[in-house]
């Protein structure tokens, strides 16, 4: 692909990072989850299952209060699989058995953002491995100086606090933040979510770099078609509360995934395959919505 | 502009004092007569920037307040920080907050008097007492308030509870740790000299109660200032510090998009 529509310049660098061994497979299977908050029973998943591909980019899609955020805090260890299981790579991350358990091989990006406000940009992006005692601070903080750099450029921010950057950057510096654990799968909860169309379109092709560069499994929860089809290689599609999947799309699209695509006739044919039902689901959650208001 | 207003208080001062139809104000000594006496070298009262009872009273005051808000800040902000960060210890040490806070601190003045065996401590105690409530509870409130999405990247990223507690827990209960500590600082002149006016031998609060006694106008006046001036000096040190250590909150020497 040398050579072929570099969409910015910094994705040259792309040839002086090593492949990392496959790993970040990912097995869901009849994962349940119930709440039971004050006597009334809230299922907010049924038996969900699907199977992500070491270095897939999955996309799910689904209205809200589907418990797609719900399924993401299961694999990233912060909440309790009511029944089912999730295997990665082969072993068991999350049942009703095991207490869930966050890591550093599963980082999460948040949708409101997680940047500690009082680190500097430095300070954040090596905050993983140094406190995993995985590598020495003058280590990571060259590994981050070069992943900044590789990343749009964002090494003149290093010491900048997070306060001081436009919230673009701080989305950037915060996955910047993730891959520096090299974890096996990059969860993203709505990342773009509050942003305008524009910066909407320049984050998804450096993130698009980005994932072109380091290869991670990534799960990347949102509210957006459009936005799922562009970058991700599958698309599920989950129902209203309580969450099943409806519907998995298999994106085709080659990569690089460039903007003229989104006029493209197969990206037309993905929209309106998925678009029925992603809007069956988002009318019968207003609609509960509206009765539950009632 | 600000001395506009400061000028315009001094008029009203000067007005309500010389002109207003009640006796008893005609006694209050005019801005003019209490700047005179504290800047005589010879003070008609014994008490000037020129004398030396002055500056140990004022020794006094600011030793006694600095032991006691030293005293809260530490034992408050670490019973905040335990009281947000262990449930357990929260229920253990609510019940007895809850039911010690109310008591109106002059009221430990008695006690506090016969417990330490001497008026030195007692004082300080009541000082510290108030200072303590206000910074334990805004610290857990801080502690409290903190995103838990901070807890879940920490954790995300491989962060020990020790961890959390000094690059999460800490630095995240800052903001309001010292908004509780500017309340304290507030908190801390009102108890004190409400204490040396009941029980002391030196203090600008003493001084008061001891001029009141004599009825000399302009040494309570200027006793009052003071005790103004070291209470609005002590909340600029606090905010000064505070800005330093909270330097991240600034938005200023922005990056562009």
């Amino acid at each position: 692909m040398s050579g072929s529509a570099s969409v910015t310049p910094f994705a040259r660098s792309a040839q002086s990072v090593t492949e990392r061994p496959a790993a970040g497979s990912l097995s869901i299977r009849d994962v349940c989850k119930t709440y039971d908050p004050d006597g009334a029973c809230v299922e907010a998943l049924r038996n969900c299952s699907a199977e992500v591909r070491s270095g897939e980019f999955v996309a799910i899609v689904g209205p809200s209060g589907c418990g797609k955020s719900t399924l993401l805090n299961m694999i990233a260890g912060f909440d309790t699989v009511s029944s089912g299981r999730i295997d990665l790579d082969g072993r068991v991350l999350a049942s009703a058995e095991r207490p869930p358990l966050p890591g550093p091989d599963r980082v999460v990006v948040f949708q409101h953002g997680a940047l500690f406000p009082w680190m500097t940009v430095l300070d954040n992006v090596t905050y993983g491995p140094v406190r995993q005692k995985a590598l020495a601070r003058a280590q990571a903080e060259k590994k981050a100086i070069d992943l900044l750099r590789n990343c749009g450029g964002l090494d003149a921010a290093a010491g900048s606090y997070p306060a001081q950057l436009s919230s673009g950057m701080q989305r950037r510096v915060e996955i910047v933040r993730a891959l520096m654990n090299e974890p096996r799968v990059l969860l993203l909860d709505e990342p773009f979510r509050a942003m305008d169309t524009v910066s909407k379109t320049t984050m998804h092709q450096h993130l698009l770099d980005m994932y072109r560069l380091y290869r991670n499994t990534i799960i990347f929860i949102t509210h957006d078609l459009e936005e799922a089809i562009y970058l991700a290689d599958t698309v599920i599609v989950m129902t209203t509360r309580p969450g099943m999947v409806k519907q998995v799309i298999h994106v085709g699209l080659p990569r690089p995934r460039v903007l003229k695509m989104l006029y493209s006739q197969e990206f037309m044919r993905l929209k309106r395959e998925a678009a029925e039902g992603v809007h069956e689901e988002a009318r019968k959650a207003f609609e509960r919505g509206e009765r539950e208001q009632a | 502009m600000v001395w506009v207003g400061y000028l315009g208080a001094a008029a009203l001062w000067y007005a309500s004092v010389k002109w207003l139809p009640f006796e008893s104000f005609r006694r209050m000594p005019d801005p003019v007569t209490v700047i005179n006496e504290w800047l005589s070298p010879n003070p008609t009262f014994g008490v000037s920037i020129f004398t030396a009872a002055y500056y140990k009273h004022i020794l006094y005051s600011v030793y006694r307040a600095t032991a006691a808000f030293c005293l809260a800040t530490l034992l408050g902000v670490s019973l905040g920080i335990c009281m947000g960060w262990s449930r357990n210890f929260h229920s253990y040490v609510s019940a007895l907050l809850g039911l010690l806070r109310p008591v109106p601190p002059l009221a430990w003045v008695p006690l506090a008097i016969l417990i330490f065996a001497g008026v030195e401590s007692a004082v300080i105690f009541v000082t510290f007492l108030v200072a303590f409530f206000a910074t334990a509870l805004n610290t857990l409130v801080g502690v409290r308030s903190i995103d838990p999405d901070y807890f879940r990247a920490a954790a995300s990223l491989g962060a020990s509870r020790k961890d959390v507690l000094l690059d999460v827990v800490i630095p995240g209960a800052l903001p309001n740790i010292f908004t509780g500590l500017q309340i304290a600082m507030g908190a801390a002149w009102f108890s004190l000299a409400a204490g040396e006016m009941i029980a002391a031998q030196y203090g600008l609060g003493f001084l008061i109660m001891e001029a009141y006694s004599l009825i000399q106008f302009p040494t309570i006046v200027i006793a009052m200032a003071t005790l103004g001036l070291l209470g609005y000096l002590s909340s600029a040190l606090i905010r000064v510090l505070g800005n330093r250590l909270m330097r991240w909150r600034d938005r200023s020497m922005g990056f562009g998009a």
